[in-house]
Protein backbone atom coordinates (compact mmCIF):
# COMPACT_ATOMS: atom_id res chain seq x y z
CA UNK A 1 0.00 0.00 0.00
CA UNK A 2 1.18 3.50 -0.85
CA UNK A 3 2.35 5.35 2.25
CA UNK A 4 1.54 8.84 3.46
CA UNK A 5 4.67 11.00 3.41
CA UNK A 6 6.25 12.97 6.25
CA UNK A 7 8.33 15.75 4.77
CA UNK A 8 10.64 18.04 6.73
CA UNK A 9 11.20 21.35 5.00
CA UNK A 10 14.45 23.27 5.26
CA UNK A 11 14.28 26.97 4.45
CA UNK A 12 17.75 28.00 3.35
CA UNK A 13 19.29 31.44 3.59
CA UNK A 14 22.97 32.04 2.84
CA UNK A 15 23.68 28.32 3.15
CA UNK A 16 22.04 27.93 6.60
CA UNK A 17 18.68 26.50 7.62
CA UNK A 18 16.39 29.23 8.97
CA UNK A 19 12.85 29.43 10.27
CA UNK A 20 10.46 32.32 10.79
CA UNK A 21 6.87 32.79 11.89
CA UNK A 22 4.44 34.10 9.27
CA UNK A 23 7.48 34.32 6.96
CA UNK A 24 9.10 36.83 9.39
CA UNK A 25 11.37 36.85 12.50
CA UNK A 26 13.93 34.54 10.92
CA UNK A 27 15.95 32.30 13.32
CA UNK A 28 18.97 30.08 12.57
CA UNK A 29 18.16 26.35 12.62
CA UNK A 30 21.45 24.74 11.67
CA UNK A 31 23.53 23.28 8.86
CA UNK A 32 21.25 21.97 6.08
CA UNK A 33 23.48 19.03 5.12
CA UNK A 34 23.68 17.79 8.73
CA UNK A 35 19.95 18.27 9.23
CA UNK A 36 19.16 16.47 5.97
CA UNK A 37 21.25 13.45 6.99
CA UNK A 38 19.65 13.41 10.42
CA UNK A 39 16.11 13.54 9.02
CA UNK A 40 16.88 10.81 6.51
CA UNK A 41 18.22 8.50 9.23
CA UNK A 42 15.19 9.29 11.42
CA UNK A 43 12.83 8.14 8.66
CA UNK A 44 11.80 11.25 6.71
CA UNK A 45 10.13 10.14 3.47
CA UNK A 46 11.30 13.10 1.44
CA UNK A 47 12.96 16.46 2.00
CA UNK A 48 12.24 19.91 0.63
CA UNK A 49 14.78 22.72 0.49
CA UNK A 50 13.52 26.22 -0.24
CA UNK A 51 16.12 28.89 -0.84
CA UNK A 52 14.36 31.96 0.49
CA UNK A 53 16.89 34.52 -0.63
CA UNK A 54 17.77 33.05 -3.98
CA UNK A 55 19.38 35.71 -6.14
CA UNK A 56 21.48 35.37 -9.25
CA UNK A 57 24.78 35.74 -7.40
CA UNK A 58 23.74 33.20 -4.74
CA UNK A 59 22.68 30.57 -7.28
CA UNK A 60 26.12 28.96 -7.47
CA UNK A 61 26.16 28.51 -3.69
CA UNK A 62 22.77 26.81 -3.83
CA UNK A 63 23.92 24.43 -6.55
CA UNK A 64 26.99 23.49 -4.51
CA UNK A 65 24.74 22.87 -1.52
CA UNK A 66 22.41 20.69 -3.62
CA UNK A 67 25.27 18.49 -4.79
CA UNK A 68 26.55 18.19 -1.19
CA UNK A 69 23.08 17.11 -0.09
CA UNK A 70 22.72 14.68 -3.01
CA UNK A 71 25.96 12.94 -2.15
CA UNK A 72 24.81 12.05 1.38
CA UNK A 73 21.02 11.79 1.10
CA UNK A 74 19.42 8.66 -0.41
CA UNK A 75 15.79 9.78 -0.28
CA UNK A 76 14.00 12.00 -2.80
CA UNK A 77 14.44 15.72 -2.36
CA UNK A 78 12.94 18.83 -3.90
CA UNK A 79 14.70 22.17 -4.30
CA UNK A 80 12.97 25.51 -4.78
CA UNK A 81 13.63 29.21 -4.67
CA UNK A 82 14.27 31.68 -7.45
CA UNK A 83 13.71 29.33 -10.39
CA UNK A 84 12.84 31.49 -13.41
CA UNK A 85 13.61 29.32 -16.43
CA UNK A 86 14.30 25.78 -17.58
CA UNK A 87 18.08 26.35 -17.44
CA UNK A 88 17.80 26.94 -13.67
CA UNK A 89 16.04 23.59 -13.42
CA UNK A 90 18.68 21.79 -15.43
CA UNK A 91 21.49 22.93 -13.15
CA UNK A 92 19.59 21.82 -10.03
CA UNK A 93 18.68 18.43 -11.52
CA UNK A 94 22.25 17.94 -12.74
CA UNK A 95 23.44 18.72 -9.21
CA UNK A 96 21.26 15.85 -7.92
CA UNK A 97 17.83 17.29 -7.05
CA UNK A 98 14.94 14.91 -7.82
CA UNK A 99 12.28 17.57 -8.15
CA UNK A 100 12.15 21.34 -8.29
CA UNK A 101 9.58 23.63 -6.75
CA UNK A 102 8.32 26.78 -8.42
CA UNK A 103 6.09 29.41 -6.91
CA UNK A 104 5.80 33.07 -8.01
CA UNK A 105 7.51 32.54 -11.38
CA UNK A 106 4.95 29.86 -12.31
CA UNK A 107 2.06 32.10 -11.27
CA UNK A 108 3.36 34.97 -13.37
CA UNK A 109 4.20 32.69 -16.33
CA UNK A 110 2.26 29.40 -16.19
CA UNK A 111 3.97 28.24 -19.39
CA UNK A 112 7.07 27.68 -17.23
CA UNK A 113 5.28 24.66 -15.72
CA UNK A 114 4.61 22.99 -19.08
CA UNK A 115 8.08 23.90 -20.35
CA UNK A 116 9.75 22.19 -17.38
CA UNK A 117 7.37 19.22 -17.52
CA UNK A 118 8.07 18.72 -21.24
CA UNK A 119 11.81 18.44 -20.65
CA UNK A 120 12.09 16.77 -17.25
CA UNK A 121 8.66 15.16 -16.79
CA UNK A 122 5.72 16.19 -14.61
CA UNK A 123 7.01 14.06 -11.73
CA UNK A 124 9.80 16.57 -11.27
CA UNK A 125 7.63 19.72 -11.08
CA UNK A 126 6.21 20.77 -7.72
CA UNK A 127 4.12 23.93 -7.80
CA UNK A 128 4.22 25.63 -4.40
CA UNK A 129 1.23 27.78 -3.53
CA UNK A 130 1.27 30.15 -0.55
CA UNK A 131 -2.29 30.97 0.39
CA UNK A 132 -3.94 33.30 2.90
CA UNK A 133 -7.49 33.48 4.22
CA UNK A 134 -8.87 37.02 4.01
CA UNK A 135 -11.95 36.30 6.10
CA UNK A 136 -13.97 35.06 3.13
CA UNK A 137 -11.81 32.83 0.94
CA UNK A 138 -8.26 31.60 0.36
CA UNK A 139 -6.15 33.65 -2.06
CA UNK A 140 -2.73 33.19 -3.64
CA UNK A 141 0.17 35.15 -2.21
CA UNK A 142 3.47 35.68 -4.03
CA UNK A 143 7.10 36.50 -3.23
CA UNK A 144 7.40 34.50 -0.03
CA UNK A 145 4.11 35.83 1.24
CA UNK A 146 4.80 39.51 0.67
CA UNK A 147 2.53 40.10 -2.33
CA UNK A 148 -1.16 39.22 -2.04
CA UNK A 149 -3.13 38.58 -5.23
CA UNK A 150 -6.85 38.49 -6.02
CA UNK A 151 -6.69 34.98 -7.46
CA UNK A 152 -8.29 32.19 -5.45
CA UNK A 153 -5.92 29.37 -4.45
CA UNK A 154 -8.31 26.76 -5.81
CA UNK A 155 -8.39 28.36 -9.29
CA UNK A 156 -4.62 28.59 -9.46
CA UNK A 157 -4.14 25.01 -8.21
CA UNK A 158 -6.44 23.71 -10.97
CA UNK A 159 -4.58 25.67 -13.60
CA UNK A 160 -1.16 24.58 -12.28
CA UNK A 161 -2.26 20.96 -12.28
CA UNK A 162 -3.63 21.09 -15.82
CA UNK A 163 -0.43 22.85 -17.00
CA UNK A 164 1.66 19.84 -15.98
CA UNK A 165 2.49 20.20 -12.28
CA UNK A 166 3.22 16.77 -10.80
CA UNK A 167 2.46 17.85 -7.26
CA UNK A 168 1.04 20.81 -5.33
CA UNK A 169 2.71 22.05 -2.15
CA UNK A 170 0.05 24.06 -0.37
CA UNK A 171 1.13 26.38 2.46
CA UNK A 172 -1.40 28.19 4.57
CA UNK A 173 0.21 31.45 5.61
CA UNK A 174 -2.37 32.02 8.33
CA UNK A 175 -1.21 28.75 9.91
CA UNK A 176 2.51 28.87 9.12
CA UNK A 177 4.54 28.82 12.33
CA UNK A 178 1.48 28.86 14.60
CA UNK A 179 1.56 25.14 15.55
CA UNK A 180 -2.25 25.16 15.64
CA UNK A 181 -2.82 22.47 13.01
CA UNK A 182 -3.02 22.33 9.22
CA UNK A 183 -5.65 24.37 7.33
CA UNK A 184 -7.95 21.42 6.69
CA UNK A 185 -10.65 23.29 4.74
CA UNK A 186 -8.46 24.68 1.97
CA UNK A 187 -6.30 21.54 1.85
CA UNK A 188 -9.38 19.43 1.30
CA UNK A 189 -10.73 21.81 -1.32
CA UNK A 190 -7.47 21.77 -3.29
CA UNK A 191 -7.08 17.98 -3.09
CA UNK A 192 -10.56 17.58 -4.55
CA UNK A 193 -9.93 20.17 -7.25
CA UNK A 194 -6.75 18.67 -8.73
CA UNK A 195 -5.63 15.29 -10.08
CA UNK A 196 -2.13 15.34 -8.59
CA UNK A 197 -0.80 14.67 -5.07
CA UNK A 198 -1.09 17.53 -2.58
CA UNK A 199 1.32 18.17 0.28
CA UNK A 200 -0.20 20.08 3.20
CA UNK A 201 2.02 22.66 4.85
CA UNK A 202 1.77 25.26 7.60
CA UNK A 203 0.59 24.79 11.15
CA UNK A 204 2.01 21.41 12.23
CA UNK A 205 2.47 21.42 16.00
CA UNK A 206 1.81 17.90 17.26
CA UNK A 207 1.18 14.33 16.01
CA UNK A 208 -2.61 14.78 16.15
CA UNK A 209 -2.35 17.51 13.53
CA UNK A 210 -0.77 15.03 11.11
CA UNK A 211 -3.45 12.44 11.95
CA UNK A 212 -6.11 15.07 11.23
CA UNK A 213 -4.71 16.12 7.88
CA UNK A 214 -4.37 12.48 6.74
CA UNK A 215 -7.86 11.46 7.86
CA UNK A 216 -9.88 14.62 7.17
CA UNK A 217 -8.28 15.40 3.79
CA UNK A 218 -6.80 13.26 1.03
CA UNK A 219 -3.40 14.98 1.24
CA UNK A 220 -0.69 12.38 0.52
CA UNK A 221 2.07 14.26 2.31
CA UNK A 222 2.43 16.61 5.24
CA UNK A 223 5.24 19.06 5.66
CA UNK A 224 6.69 20.64 8.77
CA UNK A 225 9.78 22.60 9.64
CA UNK A 226 10.18 24.25 13.03
CA UNK A 227 8.75 21.40 15.11
CA UNK A 228 11.41 19.12 13.63
CA UNK A 229 14.29 21.63 13.62
CA UNK A 230 13.88 22.53 17.27
CA UNK A 231 13.22 18.95 18.39
CA UNK A 232 9.66 19.50 19.67
CA UNK A 233 8.56 16.59 17.55
CA UNK A 234 10.74 13.72 16.37
CA UNK A 235 10.04 11.83 13.16
CA UNK A 236 10.28 8.30 14.69
CA UNK A 237 7.74 9.14 17.43
CA UNK A 238 5.45 10.89 14.96
CA UNK A 239 5.52 7.98 12.53
CA UNK A 240 4.99 5.40 15.26
CA UNK A 241 1.98 7.39 16.50
CA UNK A 242 0.47 7.58 13.00
CA UNK A 243 1.10 3.90 12.39
CA UNK A 244 -0.59 3.05 15.74
CA UNK A 245 -3.55 5.11 14.53
CA UNK A 246 -3.71 2.88 11.40
CA UNK A 247 -2.39 5.50 9.01
CA UNK A 248 -0.43 3.88 6.18
CA UNK A 249 3.10 4.98 7.02
CA UNK A 250 6.65 3.74 6.37
CA UNK A 251 8.42 2.73 9.59
CA UNK B 1 34.67 -1.48 -11.32
CA UNK B 2 30.92 -0.82 -11.47
CA UNK B 3 29.84 0.75 -14.75
CA UNK B 4 26.86 3.08 -14.77
CA UNK B 5 25.49 3.55 -18.26
CA UNK B 6 25.56 7.14 -19.42
CA UNK B 7 22.65 7.88 -21.74
CA UNK B 8 19.90 10.46 -22.18
CA UNK B 9 18.05 9.53 -18.99
CA UNK B 10 18.34 11.37 -15.72
CA UNK B 11 19.18 10.31 -12.20
CA UNK B 12 22.70 9.08 -12.95
CA UNK B 13 24.15 11.29 -10.22
CA UNK B 14 22.12 9.66 -7.44
CA UNK B 15 22.88 6.11 -8.57
CA UNK B 16 26.57 6.90 -8.78
CA UNK B 17 26.59 8.40 -5.28
CA UNK B 18 24.71 5.49 -3.76
CA UNK B 19 27.20 2.98 -5.22
CA UNK B 20 30.14 5.13 -4.08
CA UNK B 21 28.60 5.35 -0.60
CA UNK B 22 28.75 1.53 -0.46
CA UNK B 23 32.50 1.68 -1.04
CA UNK B 24 32.65 0.57 -4.68
CA UNK B 25 34.54 2.22 -7.53
CA UNK B 26 32.35 3.47 -10.34
CA UNK B 27 32.65 4.71 -13.88
CA UNK B 28 29.85 6.56 -15.65
CA UNK B 29 30.34 5.61 -19.28
CA UNK B 30 28.87 4.85 -22.70
CA UNK B 31 32.09 3.24 -23.92
CA UNK B 32 31.30 -0.35 -25.09
CA UNK B 33 34.72 -1.73 -24.04
CA UNK B 34 34.39 -0.34 -20.52
CA UNK B 35 30.82 -1.66 -20.23
CA UNK B 36 31.81 -5.13 -21.45
CA UNK B 37 34.72 -5.37 -19.00
CA UNK B 38 32.94 -3.98 -15.91
CA UNK B 39 32.17 -6.34 -12.99
CA UNK B 40 28.58 -5.10 -12.89
CA UNK B 41 26.56 -2.74 -15.04
CA UNK B 42 23.72 -0.48 -13.89
CA UNK B 43 21.16 1.08 -16.26
CA UNK B 44 19.71 3.99 -14.30
CA UNK B 45 16.71 5.79 -15.59
CA UNK B 46 14.24 8.57 -15.34
CA UNK B 47 12.89 9.54 -18.71
CA UNK B 48 10.77 8.46 -21.63
CA UNK B 49 11.03 4.98 -23.21
CA UNK B 50 10.99 5.72 -26.95
CA UNK B 51 13.56 8.53 -26.82
CA UNK B 52 15.78 6.44 -24.52
CA UNK B 53 15.62 3.41 -26.89
CA UNK B 54 16.26 5.66 -29.88
CA UNK B 55 19.36 7.02 -28.16
CA UNK B 56 20.59 3.52 -27.26
CA UNK B 57 20.21 2.19 -30.81
CA UNK B 58 21.73 5.29 -32.42
CA UNK B 59 24.80 4.76 -30.23
CA UNK B 60 24.78 0.95 -30.78
CA UNK B 61 24.41 0.55 -27.03
CA UNK B 62 21.37 -1.74 -27.49
CA UNK B 63 23.64 -4.43 -28.96
CA UNK B 64 26.21 -3.94 -26.20
CA UNK B 65 23.62 -4.20 -23.40
CA UNK B 66 22.07 -7.38 -24.88
CA UNK B 67 25.49 -9.02 -25.02
CA UNK B 68 26.47 -8.34 -21.39
CA UNK B 69 27.23 -11.49 -19.38
CA UNK B 70 28.00 -9.96 -15.97
CA UNK B 71 25.19 -9.01 -13.53
CA UNK B 72 23.17 -6.09 -14.91
CA UNK B 73 20.65 -4.03 -12.93
CA UNK B 74 18.07 -1.87 -14.67
CA UNK B 75 16.41 0.72 -12.45
CA UNK B 76 12.95 2.17 -13.19
CA UNK B 77 13.04 3.14 -16.88
CA UNK B 78 16.24 1.03 -17.08
CA UNK B 79 14.19 -2.01 -16.04
CA UNK B 80 11.41 -1.18 -18.49
CA UNK B 81 13.94 -0.88 -21.32
CA UNK B 82 15.06 -4.46 -20.59
CA UNK B 83 11.48 -5.68 -21.16
CA UNK B 84 10.09 -6.75 -24.53
CA UNK B 85 8.04 -3.64 -25.30
CA UNK B 86 6.53 -0.54 -23.74
CA UNK B 87 3.27 1.25 -24.41
CA UNK B 88 5.17 4.47 -23.74
CA UNK B 89 5.75 5.73 -27.27
CA UNK B 90 4.90 2.18 -28.58
CA UNK B 91 8.50 1.13 -28.15
CA UNK B 92 10.27 -2.15 -28.89
CA UNK B 93 12.68 -2.61 -26.03
CA UNK B 94 15.76 -4.76 -25.37
CA UNK B 95 13.80 -7.98 -24.82
CA UNK B 96 15.87 -9.42 -21.97
CA UNK B 97 12.66 -9.87 -19.95
CA UNK B 98 9.46 -11.31 -21.44
CA UNK B 99 7.32 -8.71 -19.69
CA UNK B 100 5.35 -6.06 -21.53
CA UNK B 101 5.21 -2.55 -20.08
CA UNK B 102 1.77 -0.95 -19.96
CA UNK B 103 0.25 2.36 -18.93
CA UNK B 104 -1.51 2.45 -15.56
CA UNK B 105 -5.28 2.77 -15.94
CA UNK B 106 -6.19 6.22 -14.53
CA UNK B 107 -8.13 4.83 -11.55
CA UNK B 108 -5.93 6.65 -9.03
CA UNK B 109 -3.23 9.29 -9.17
CA UNK B 110 -0.71 8.54 -11.92
CA UNK B 111 2.30 8.51 -11.81
CA UNK B 112 2.47 6.14 -8.87
CA UNK B 113 4.70 8.24 -6.64
CA UNK B 114 5.98 7.49 -3.17
CA UNK B 115 6.91 4.69 -0.80
CA UNK B 116 5.19 1.37 -1.34
CA UNK B 117 5.79 -2.16 -0.12
CA UNK B 118 7.17 -5.17 -2.00
CA UNK B 119 5.82 -8.73 -1.62
CA UNK B 120 6.39 -12.29 -2.93
CA UNK B 121 10.14 -11.71 -2.83
CA UNK B 122 12.43 -14.19 -4.55
CA UNK B 123 16.14 -14.62 -5.15
CA UNK B 124 19.41 -13.10 -4.09
CA UNK B 125 18.48 -9.48 -4.81
CA UNK B 126 16.12 -9.59 -1.80
CA UNK B 127 18.43 -11.57 0.47
CA UNK B 128 17.67 -10.58 4.12
CA UNK B 129 14.93 -8.15 3.02
CA UNK B 130 11.54 -8.80 4.57
CA UNK B 131 8.30 -8.90 2.59
CA UNK B 132 6.47 -5.63 3.16
CA UNK B 133 9.63 -3.50 3.04
CA UNK B 134 9.01 -0.06 1.52
CA UNK B 135 10.86 1.30 -1.50
CA UNK B 136 10.49 4.57 -3.40
CA UNK B 137 8.58 4.52 -6.70
CA UNK B 138 7.85 7.11 -9.36
CA UNK B 139 6.41 5.76 -12.63
CA UNK B 140 3.39 6.02 -14.88
CA UNK B 141 3.94 2.68 -16.68
CA UNK B 142 4.23 -0.78 -15.11
CA UNK B 143 5.38 -4.27 -16.07
CA UNK B 144 2.84 -7.08 -15.82
CA UNK B 145 3.60 -10.03 -13.58
CA UNK B 146 5.14 -13.11 -15.18
CA UNK B 147 7.56 -16.00 -14.73
CA UNK B 148 10.50 -13.60 -14.27
CA UNK B 149 8.82 -11.60 -11.50
CA UNK B 150 10.82 -11.61 -8.24
CA UNK B 151 8.80 -8.97 -6.37
CA UNK B 152 5.29 -7.58 -6.62
CA UNK B 153 3.67 -4.35 -5.47
CA UNK B 154 0.06 -3.24 -5.44
CA UNK B 155 -1.05 0.12 -6.83
CA UNK B 156 -4.25 0.31 -8.87
CA UNK B 157 -3.38 -3.32 -9.72
CA UNK B 158 -0.67 -5.82 -8.74
CA UNK B 159 2.43 -5.24 -10.86
CA UNK B 160 6.05 -6.42 -11.07
CA UNK B 161 8.29 -4.34 -8.86
CA UNK B 162 11.40 -6.45 -9.58
CA UNK B 163 12.37 -9.09 -12.10
CA UNK B 164 15.25 -11.36 -12.97
CA UNK B 165 16.27 -13.45 -15.95
CA UNK B 166 19.73 -15.05 -15.91
CA UNK B 167 22.24 -12.25 -15.20
CA UNK B 168 19.71 -9.46 -15.80
CA UNK B 169 17.90 -7.84 -12.87
CA UNK B 170 15.44 -4.99 -12.82
CA UNK B 171 13.70 -2.92 -10.14
CA UNK B 172 10.77 -0.62 -10.83
CA UNK B 173 11.54 1.27 -7.61
CA UNK B 174 14.61 3.42 -7.05
CA UNK B 175 16.97 1.66 -4.60
CA UNK B 176 19.24 4.73 -4.71
CA UNK B 177 16.34 6.82 -3.34
CA UNK B 178 15.02 4.26 -0.86
CA UNK B 179 17.18 5.12 2.13
CA UNK B 180 18.85 2.33 4.13
CA UNK B 181 16.85 -0.57 2.67
CA UNK B 182 17.61 0.68 -0.84
CA UNK B 183 21.35 0.70 -0.14
CA UNK B 184 20.98 -2.78 1.33
CA UNK B 185 19.40 -4.06 -1.90
CA UNK B 186 22.09 -2.37 -4.00
CA UNK B 187 24.69 -4.08 -1.84
CA UNK B 188 22.98 -7.42 -2.48
CA UNK B 189 23.30 -6.75 -6.21
CA UNK B 190 26.87 -5.50 -6.01
CA UNK B 191 28.01 -8.54 -4.00
CA UNK B 192 26.54 -11.08 -6.47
Amino acid sequence: MLKKRIIPCLDIRDGRTVKGIHFENIQDAGDPVELAERYMSEGADELIFLDITATVEKRKTLIQLVSQIASVVQIPFTVGGGIQQTDDVRSLIDAGADKISINSAAFLKPKLISDIAAIFGSQCVVVAIDTFFNGEDWYVCLNGGRTPTEVKAEEWAKMASSSGAGEILLTSMNKDGTKSGFALDITSKIVDAVSVPVIASGGAGNPEHFFEVFTKTKATGALAASVFHFGELTIPLLKQYLSDQKISIRL
Amino acid sequence: MIAILKYNAGNIFSVNHAVLALGYKTVVTDNPDVLLKAEKVILPGVGEASSAMKYLSEHSLDVVIRSLTQPVLGICLGMQLLCSSSEEGNTFCLGKFDHKVKKFPPKDLVPHTGWNSVHNLKGELFRNINPGADFYFVHGYYAESGAQTIAETEYILPFTSAMQHDNFFGTQFHPEKSGKIGLFLLKNFLSL
